[in-house]
């Protein structure tokens, strides 16, 4: 790696300094955009009491749902969990412990954490279970609650093309939360689809400045469909 | 009769306009889309970030990359715009979104909607229902009006953990049509061949019954 290059060769220099009890924010939303081989090597390194915030916990034997199979995830920070059999008897076991967050919510904790700011106040959740023991204030006569911004030892992001400088472009709806992701980790890892060399992108495209990406990686990817909805005519 | 659910699909379909933003929830909701009427333009949210939502797609077009907020395959319309879920729930929060569609277990006469925990069961979590109902000022709650065991699910206080609270004006149910307004539910249109009194045995919340309640036509 020499100036701004991002570019690793091997799944385990893309994830190397990982530990136990560290924070890991993972982008996609379902089985969409996920960082599939980020997830496969943290499970090779059988690191544990990881803290993971993601929209969703994959499912039983795919995407973040693997790292459950040997009990490496402590906390889950969501807004949607349970499409897996082995995450629910985790949680009913009390080994896994879950922080349910509303989509836009963890959304903007993400966006925040990576922009420097350190809680908002927003009115989603206000009168319901979250809002407890969080403070309130007023705003033109509608209460708010704030919420803490979130950051992460290790943001792991999928995306579609980058190039060797960490700009990335994410495709269609894979997109997802990997933008925010992508700036919230004090080492953001991307795997791609394709690395081109720089000046191939068009800089007004660009989803992902290279400014927030630490290392880059070339993947190929299985992107399982988790409901495959058709018509037929 | 109670409303069939394609028929609480082409009662929401009524209150579309041309030109409308609309973001619809899981189940009924979703049926909406089937009912805009000819001649008009709505563009479908989903707030995993996609404006302009299409139809499932064909065998040959399924894309892994391209999915719903029920992570089902779907297609884009011409003039779709994709962005982060930061972006798609700035629009929702920020009030940009013309109506919000979704279902619920209990809404209550003060406007409170609830509809993702029942304490003792498997909690999956809130997804985008807490940002949606803090969000919109056009909220259409469907439901049914009661439980199998005829349990009124209008209450005057919602019994589960709530989604959001005072921010729902306009219930669809099997049963009827109702506005909440100043702490009651006002009976706007019944369903057609259900009675009045019906329709006030199963309302447990305070309701309010105009002189005439026009039957829906369909």
């Amino acid at each position: 790696m020499s100036g701004f290059d991002k570019v690793v060769s091997s799944y385990e220099e893309a994830m190397a300094g990982l530990e136990d009890g560290m924070t890991v924010i993972a982008g996609g939303f379902g089985l969409c955009g996920i960082p599939e081989n980020l997830i496969a090597q943290i499970k090779r390194m059988g690191v544990k009491d990881l803290t993971v915030v993601s929209n969703n916990c994959g499912v039983d034997g795919f995407g973040l749902g693997i790292l459950l199979e040997d009990k490496q995830i402590r906390k889950m920070v969501s807004s949607y969990v349970g499409e897996n059999a082995l995450f629910e008897k985790q949680l009913l076991d009390g080994e896994l412990e879950v922080e349910l967050t509303p989509q836009g919510t963890l959304a903007e904790k993400m966006r925040a954490g990576g922009a420097g700011i350190p809680a908002f106040f927003t009115a989603t959740g206000f009168g319901t279970p979250i809002a407890e023991g969080k403070d309130v204030r007023e705003f033109n006569g509608r209460s708010y609650i704030l919420e803490e911004s979130i950051t992460g030892d290790f943001a792991i992001v999928k995306g579609w093309k980058a190039d060797r400088y960490g700009n990335v472009i994410y495709r269609h709806t894979a997109q997802n939360f990997n933008p925010m992701a992508a700036t919230a980790g004090k080492i953001t890892v991307v795997e791609v689809e394709e690395i081109v060399e720089p000046g191939e992108l068009d800089p007004t495209q660009i989803h992902t400045p290279g400014i927030y990406v630490d290392r880059l990686i070339l993947g190929s990817f299985e992107k399982r469909i988790e409901q495959r909805t058709v018509r037929t005519v | 009769m109670a409303l069939s659910r394609e028929q609480i699909a082409m009662r929401v379909a009524r209150e579309l306009k041309d030109g409308f933003y609309v973001n619809l929830g899981i189940g009924i909701p979703t049926l909406v889309a089937n009912y805009v009427p000819e001649g008009m333009e709505v563009m479908l949210q989903s707030e995993n970030g996609l404006l302009g939502m299409g139809a499932f797609p064909t065998e040959d077009e399924i894309d892994a990359d391209l999915i719903n907020a029920g992570k089902q395959t779907v297609t884009t319309i011409a003039g779709a715009s994709i962005f982060s879920s930061a972006e798609s729930f700035a629009m929702i929060r920020g009030g940009h979104v013309d109506l919000t569609v979704l279902g619920a277990f209990e809404v209550d006469v003060q406007g409170n909607i609830a509809s993702w925990m029942i304490p003792g069961k498997l909690i999956k979590g809130m997804g985008g229902a807490m940002d949606l109902v803090a969000g919109a000022d056009n909220i259409i709650v469907t439901m049914t009006h009661a439980s199998k065991h005829g349990e009124s699910k209008l209450l005057e206080r919602c019994s589960l953990p709530l989604t959001g609270a005072g921010c729902i004006k306009k219930v669809l149910t099997d049963l009827a049509w109702l506005e909440i307004e100043d702490g009651a539910f006002i009976l706007r249109e019944r369903a057609p061949g259900v009675s009045v009194e019906e329709i006030v045995s199963k309302t447990a919340g305070k309701l309010i019954v105009p002189d005439h309640v026009p039957e829906m036509q369909f």
